[in-house]
């Protein structure tokens, strides 16, 4: 990632969206409707365009067009699988109390496997999921072979990581198993 | 009407206290390094917490800048007991 | 969060204790933030609220796993079920 991959016009694009929504999220931020309801006139407008216009000079490279096919069908993918994680969290903490209060056992072992998956984004997403599930953190990841590391705290968990692998189908199926 | 939030503040104010023993305790490093990040984790909540307490909605703004930036660090302290060095040059 | 604590000083080993911890309070500050957000209503302050749960449930695991690949490269001894409480 240097400036022979970022031609000229894809280079104005990703300055003008990343300025936006850094200027979408100032405006968030500092806006006090509770207990200064002053309106907004041209000096604080003024210090929003220049802080964002710092910001985004510093750090323009990270939304380039060239580099993700089909962002809208992966993002309309993406949030059903968020809602699933968020029961997934809900159940991780309802295990680790069991475990703490001796009604399930601790008996933790390491294993690791191979997916399939080989874009950043997927194998970032995937480790994360991997951490918030119940039982099982991640220790290492191998980008070249897809190669995961985990840590599990018991052989339940461990068996619905590598024998089940029902999460491996769905990250697959948001990223089109990339 | 700030029952409730004194309620909490309370209860996380003690759950603090009880982290702090493994922060003495804990054999070695790695346990210690556990133990400040919950109880940082722990002061973003009571500073929310507080923020409702004295009626002065600027803590959130304080407890947002605290939350980036005990992250920071957990990453850097984990980076330099795994290579002995920050950068490498 | 009282649970991720009592796991914390419960737990035999220190992979089993960053488990505890790294879910329990995840999930714990989601909910208190979600609850002072309907306390609000729909001002800007819930918008902030939530940007604060957002950034924490992104940064949690992540700094967890960073523990825990840092110990694990070092080569902290891992607790098997019938050894001593490390």
């Amino acid at each position: 990632m240097n400036m022979d991959e970022v031609k000229k016009d894809h280079r104005a694009f990703s300055i003008l969206l990343t300025f936006c929504i850094m200027f979408v999220f100032w405006l968030l931020l500092s806006a006090w409707t509770v207990y200064l309801p002053e309106p907004y006139d041209l000096s604080k407008v003024a210090r929003g365009v220049i802080s964002a216009l710092i910001v985004t000079f510093i750090t323009y490279e990270i939304f380039i067009p060239s580099r993700g096919e089909k962002v809208l069908l992966k993002l309309g993918r993406f949030i059903p699988y968020l809602a699933w994680e968020l029961w997934q969290i809900y159940l991780a903490t309802i295990d680790v109390a069991k475990r703490v209060f001796g009604i399930l056992e601790v008996d933790p072992r390491i294993i690791e496997f191979d997916t399939t998956l080989r874009s950043d984004f997927a194998l970032v997403t995937f480790a994360n999921s991997i951490t918030l599930t119940p039982g099982t953190v991640t220790i290492d990841v191998d980008p070249a072979r897809g190669r995961y590391t985990v840590h599990a705290i018991a052989k339940a968990p461990a068996d619905s990581l590598t024998v089940d692998q029902t999460m491996q189908k769905k990250v697959g199926h948001v990223f089109m198993e990339e | 009407m700030i029952i409730p939030f004194l309620a909490v503040g309370i209860t996380i104010a003690v759950t603090i206290l009880i982290c702090s023993y493994r922060a003495i305790y804990g054999p070695g490093t790695f346990n210690r390094i556990i133990a400040a990040n919950v109880i940082g984790t722990k002061a973003i909540v009571l500073l929310i917490m507080v923020g409702y307490i004295i009626e002065r909605p600027q803590f959130i703004d304080i407890a947002l800048m605290y939350a980036v930036i005990a992250f920071i660090g957990t990453i850097i302290i984990a980076k330099y007991a795994e290579r002995g060095e920050l950068c490498s040059r | 969060m009282i649970t991720g604590t009592v796991g914390l000083l419960k737990f035999p080993d220190f992979y089993t204790r960053l488990h505890a911890t790294g879910k329990c309070d995840a999930m714990g500050q989601v909910l208190i933030i979600f609850g002072c957000m309907i306390y609000e209503g729909f001002t800007f302050i819930t918008i902030k609220l939530l940007l604060v749960s957002a950034f924490y449930l992104l940064a949690g695991p992540t700094a967890t796993h960073a523990l825990m690949k840092a110990a694990y490269v070092t080569g902290l001894p891992v607790w098997k079920k019938g050894d001593k409480r490390a």
